[in-house]
């Protein structure tokens, strides 16, 4: 509980940060971080070793045993094409946490990056950054999203950039109106006074007590790409078959969803647990890093 | 207020001006060439391909072909490719669909969101608040489209109750309630889902607020009625902020238009709009796109508006 008097100087964040050890006991004391993360982990572990946990190949079709229900053959049932749920469910693990994850990155950075110099530097070219902003936030994005991957084809690439791209206004506003605050702040004033140039404030002194913003964004962000991918999934967008994503495997089962509900509900109830794991984990990330939000018995 | 709204009236221009810019950008990059989608391939002779690009316009430089098409836009001149009408009677038509069922989510999504915020707010970290937690979460991580498969399947296929899709009986015509309704349940739940999910976390925060300040430890000194404390005092300023929170969520509920309407064969505005996407009738995809994102820009002002009318503290200059 020493770091809360010195939050006073809007330093904190970033001086929590470097003190792991505690930083660490207090992520595993919150609950929600605790349960969240492993459910995250646990998919990303599954995902990560696929080829040696899965007891199938996820891709290989044994018609005679179509539409067998969950069972002790096959845990998870097979879809219409005879293939394992289970494999294709841990290959998909894969596939939709890497969409994730990397389109996650690439809208976080855009979205930091416009965010802190509009923040930082302000006049004309925050006004005009913001308008951009606006611009895509107003936007039916989804719209957009299909008109482009149905006009260029959806290949994985393509798709990972695309979501990523629609992504980063979102952030860039939750980050600009941090870095407004920040900017009064002393530290930044004092270090400006020492004749730092606007880049080394920005990346040095700006950047490390956003952290915390872009962190929990960022943990949110992944749960609602994964989201999006399965959308586009069920028009035939997302990542294209018989590379297995829970979104497409959802799809793929609605047309027999009256003979074999299996198919299509067990990936969808993977994709819920995702989502509510990295908005467990977000949520309480937030708890931990913001120091108004601690409860005095943490 | 005049001025404020006349200001942001006009702020609005170049926005719109984007908006257009760059949804007329990413369509005409596009590689492929409607004229040749257009030509009946029985009569597909080079003079008549020839003729149809003149027509359409596709030979003239793009800021020109980006002119024409926003005039023809705004005189209602535009055509879709497709079926040779005008793309506004084509949106028009659709429209009461999509407002019925956005209006419904709206209004569902309000009240179920604000009644779990309430209940949690009431009782901090009891059962109930985590049961509400729960069920918020779930409202916003559940892909729409999967939950849409799940009811049908257990609503209209499994135990007969409503009916799979469509708006109205076959063969009925027209605006009857009562036949529409059990059409309109599962879109209604399905599009609502996101929306309960974002205003349940957002009363709760505010509740839980409201009720820690000083006018309402007064409200309680004096006597009130927890009931009327919590009502009069706290909820309504905590309600407040949801007018601001909807005018966010609007793009949302279009994009969710798209998908509910898709899954449940509604002829509405978004399914137009993806319908076109895939048959690359552009002007109409142009079109939705521009009047959708027109609409959630005006949501927003009027968010702001009728949040200043309703907050007396709030003053536009």
């Amino acid at each position: 509980m020493t770091v809360v008097g010195r939050s006073v100087t809007g330093a904190a964040p970033a001086t929590v940060l470097r003190k792991r050890p505690e930083l660490w006991r207090r992520l595993i004391a919150n609950h929600r971080v605790a349960v969240g993360a492993s459910v995250v982990l646990l998919f990303a572990v599954a995902g990560l070793l696929a080829p040696l946990v899965s007891p199938a190949d996820p891709e290989a079709q044994i018609l005679r045993d179509r539409l067998q229900a969950p069972g002790a053959a096959h845990w998870l049932g097979t879809d219409g094409l005879g293939r394992d749920m289970l494999s294709r469910a841990i290959y998909g693990a894969r596939v939709s946490l890497s969409v994730g994850l990397v389109a996650m990155v690439i809208s976080v950075t855009i979205g930091s990056a416009i965010g802190v110099i509009a923040g930082y530097v302000g006049g004309r070219t925050d006004n005009f950054l913001m308008r951009v902003v606006d611009v895509f936030i107003s936007i039916p994005i989804f719209f957009l999203l299909i008109a482009v991957l149905s006009i260029y084809g959806s290949s994985l690439q393509l798709l990972i950039v695309f979501l990523g791209l629609s992504a980063w206004p979102g952030t860039a506003r939750l980050v600009r109106s941090v870095v407004l605050s920040l900017r009064t702040t002393e530290f930044v004033q004092a270090a400006h006074a020492v004749g730092a140039r606007s880049g080394r404030i920005m990346v040095r002194h700006i950047l490390p007590n956003v952290a915390p913003v872009i962190i929990v964004s960022a943990t949110l962000r992944v749960g609602a790409v994964i989201l999006q991918e399965s959308a586009l999934s069920y028009f035939g967008l997302g990542v294209q078959p018989p590379t297995p994503t829970w979104g497409n495997m959802v799809a793929d089962g609605r047309i027999i969803l009256d003979v074999a509900w299996w198919v299509s509900t067990i990936p969808g109830v993977l994709i819920v647990v995702t989502g509510l794991a990295f908005n467990f984990a977000g949520d309480g990330l937030r708890d931990v890093l913001d120091p108004r939000r601690r409860g005095p018995n943490e | 207020m005049r001025r404020y709204i006349a200001r942001r009236l006009i702020q609005l221009i170049p926005l719109i001006i984007g908006i257009s810019i760059l949804s007329f950008a990413i369509i005409h990059f596009a590689p492929g060439d409607p004229a040749r989608l257009l030509v009946d391939p029985e009569q597909a002779t080079p003079e008549r391909y020839r003729e149809l690009r003149v027509e359409l316009g596709l030979d003239d430089p793009l800021p020109v072909q980006y002119v024409k098409t926003m005039t023809a836009l705004a005189r209602g001149e535009l055509y879709s490719y497709r079926s040779r009408q005008p793309v506004i009677n084509l949106v028009l038509e659709r429209m009461p669909t999509t407002l019925t069922l956005g209006l419904l989510a709206i209004v569902v999504g309000v009240l179920a969101g604000a009644a779990i915020g309430i209940l949690q707010a009431l009782r901090p970290n009891g059962p109930l608040d985590y049961l509400g937690t729960l069920v918020a979460l779930f409202g916003f991580t559940v892909p729409s489209f999967w939950l849409g498969l799940m009811l049908i399947m257990l609503f209209a296929v499994r135990l007969h109750w409503l009916p799979v899709s469509g708006i109205r009986p076959p063969l009925a015509t027209g605006w009857n309630p009562m036949e529409m309704a059990p059409y309109l349940v599962m879109p209604t739940i399905v599009l609502s889902t996101g929306l309960m999910g974002t205003i349940a976390r957002y009363v709760r925060s505010s509740m839980l607020e409201s009720l820690s300040q000083d006018y309402v430890r007064t409200a309680h000194a004096k006597g009130l009625q927890r009931r009327t404390v919590v009502v009069r005092h706290a909820l309504r300023n905590s309600l407040l902020p949801v007018i601001t929170l909807l005018g966010f969520t609007l793009p949302f509920l279009i994009s969710g238009a798209a998908i509910v309407e898709s899954i449940f064969s509604l002829p509405g505005v978004g399914r137009l709009a993806v319908d076109s996407v895939f048959i690359r009738d552009y002007p109409v995809v142009i079109t939705v796109t521009l009047f959708s994102a027109i609409a959630s820009v005006l949501g927003n002002l009027l968010a702001d508006v009728l949040y200043g009318a309703a907050d007396p503290r709030i003053q536009y200059s």
